[in-house]
């Protein structure tokens, strides 16, 4: 009985020990808490990612590529919509983000600014946005923007390759996408005004242009989508991403943002990393993890060896 | 405090109301998917747990499947059924159905299990048909624990509806996907405020109508003492 009880007691007392490192285990990793990682050794640099798989693969990229050249990393990663990251990235919190320069821009200015301009002219803008403390590395080629996209039957049937031959389209459409797309500057307003689309009406499909997109589209329930550039469905499924002469949407070229604990050295490594990816880069490894599973950093690893930047 | 001021500001927002988005249109649209679906889960369900309750045959079975059912994660299954049928309505009713079935069905053999059984035997013994006692003994003295059932399926159905717009279904949950995507948290909350206040509205209903389904002679409140003194207190 006596040893039972005694038992008892060294279990929960166990327990009790168990959760409190646990718990604590959690407070250090959150990573919005503030100063938890920022205060550690003076050379480990704080990767953060969106909890967007592409992004995250660019961030994995970053962090090996640092690593590779000597640096300490701390992986941050899946930290969610950029109304949560910006905050703690402004307050130092974390020193290298992969972000996309004119989503970036709109989410510094608010969403009531209307931005535009070619891929340098927003690089630009972004420079004078960023507050004090972070800045901008160069801007990769590689981009992953909105699109208006359209199967590839909808296409041949009206001979549609950009946004402008939009006009050649007699019927009236329904697009889809997020919700949010009724409120851009970009959305079916824009299409109806811009460029004469009768649009008939807006089917919400609230993955961002996930599966549930593509499928609504190649199942003609609605004719145009809003599907992100670098997305592997759009080759997998016979889409079409219509051509943007006119810069309706923002150019989102891939751009690390970083924190003033990122030297000459890391910067370096980062803008060498930038300097090699492309646009069929990205869509490619986005595929590798999209089509074949494969984890972030396989992906990155591959890619980093493939190109000479890491070994 | 202040998110909570804007969000009840745009309830009461006069432009809050009319065309498509507007939040007239949005409970109209969360209630009708609400409706609808509880129309359906009862249709399935009130039948199905009447002959379950009445013969007690396949109990086992289906109480251990639809109680594994409301494990199911609504979203997920949601999707599940989008992705093999097609954006719009149907796969949210589907999923929302599965998720009403099981408390109703709890709500319609549980009515029936809870009957005395000397209370049928008599029924059956003083000539009733099956049909009559199912009809007439059965089914009212069962209603207040139908009621109970369907009541907690209309309070998640009204609460879950907020997930059809997921694949384009409208109702409420427009609002909460929208404030979300673009940041606006009084949007959201507002959003979230007017799904708790339909909820409420309706949890009234229910509890006003359990309370007038019960049958007379059932009823839990105290009724006149109907039956004669006991004889020891007038011996003695």
């Amino acid at each position: 009985m006596f040893t039972a009880g005694r038992g008892r007691r060294v279990t929960l007392g166990a327990v009790v020990v168990g959760v409190a490192i646990a718990l604590s285990g959690c407070a250090s990793s959150d990573p919005l808490s503030s100063g938890g990682s920022t205060d550690e050794g003076g050379d480990t640099l704080v990767v953060g990612s969106q909890s967007y798989y592409s992004n995250e693969i660019i961030a994995e990229i970053y962090a090996q590529a640092l690593e590779d050249g000597g640096f300490t990393v701390d992986r941050q990663f899946s930290i969610g919509q950029r109304e949560v990251y910006l905050p703690e990235l402004e307050a130092g919190g974390i020193d290298v983000f992969p972000e996309y320069t004119g989503s970036l821009l709109t989410g510094l200015l608010g969403p009531d600014s209307e931005p535009s301009g070619t891929s340098d002219e927003i690089y630009d803008q972004l420079v004078d946005a960023l507050p004090s403390g972070l800045s901008v590395l160069d801007y990769s080629e590689a981009s992953d923007q909105d699109s208006w996209t359209v199967t590839q039957a909808f296409a041949d049937k009206y001979d549609l390759t950009d946004l402008a031959s939009l006009k050649n389209v007699t019927e009236s459409i329904t697009v889809g996408g997020n919700t949010e797309l009724q409120t851009r500057p970009y959305g079916p307003d824009a299409l109806a005004s811009k460029y004469g689309v009768t649009i008939a009406g807006f089917t919400p499909v609230q993955d961002s242009g996930g599966p549930l997109t593509v499928k609504a589209l190649v199942d003609n329930d609605i004719q145009m989508a809003n599907i992100y550039t670098a997305d592997p469905n759009i080759e997998a499924n016979d889409l079409i991403a219509l051509e943007d002469p006119d810069g309706l949407f923002l150019p989102a070229n891939v751009v690390p943002v970083v924190s003033s604990k990122v030297n000459d050295g890391a910067a370096g490594i980062l803008n060498a990393v930038n300097a090699a990816l492309t646009s069929a880069d990205l869509t490619e490894l986005n595929s590798e993890s999209v089509n074949e599973q494969k984890s972030a950093d396989v992906i990155a690893e591959a890619w980093l060896t493939d190109n000479n930047l890491i070994g | 405090m202040n998110l909570l001021f804007e969000a009840f500001q745009f309830i009461f927002d006069p432009t809050s109301y009319g065309g498509p988005n507007g939040i007239d249109t949005r409970i109209i649209q969360h209630l009708l998917i609400s409706f609808g679906v509880l129309a359906i889960a009862a249709g399935i369900a009130i039948p199905l747990g009447y002959y379950i309750g009445h013969t007690g045959r396949g109990r086992g079975i289906v109480v251990a499947l639809s109680g594994g059912i409301r494990a199911l994660p609504t979203l997920g299954f949601l999707i599940l059924i989008a992705l093999n049928s097609q954006v719009g309505l149907f796969a949210p009713v589907i999923a929302l159905v599965v998720l009403a079935v099981p408390s109703i069905l709890a709500g319609a053999y549980t009515g029936f299990d809870a009957i005395d059984r000397r209370t049928i035997d008599a029924a059956r013994a003083v000539g009733m048909t099956e049909i009559q006692i199912v009809g007439k003994v059965e089914v009212p003295l069962g209603l207040p624990l139908l009621m109970g059932g369907l009541r907690s399926a209309t309070l998640q159905v009204i609460a879950t509806v907020t997930l059809a717009d997921y694949v384009g279904g409208g109702g409420l949950g427009s609002y909460i996907f929208l404030g979300q995507q673009v940041g606006d948290y009084p949007l959201m909350l507002a959003g979230s405020i007017l799904v708790v206040f339909l909820a409420l509205v309706f949890e009234g209903i229910f509890a006003i109508i359990q309370r007038l389904v019960i049958p007379a002679g059932v009823a839990a409140r105290p009724v006149k003492n109907l039956r004669p003194r006991p004889i020891t207190s007038r011996t003695v």
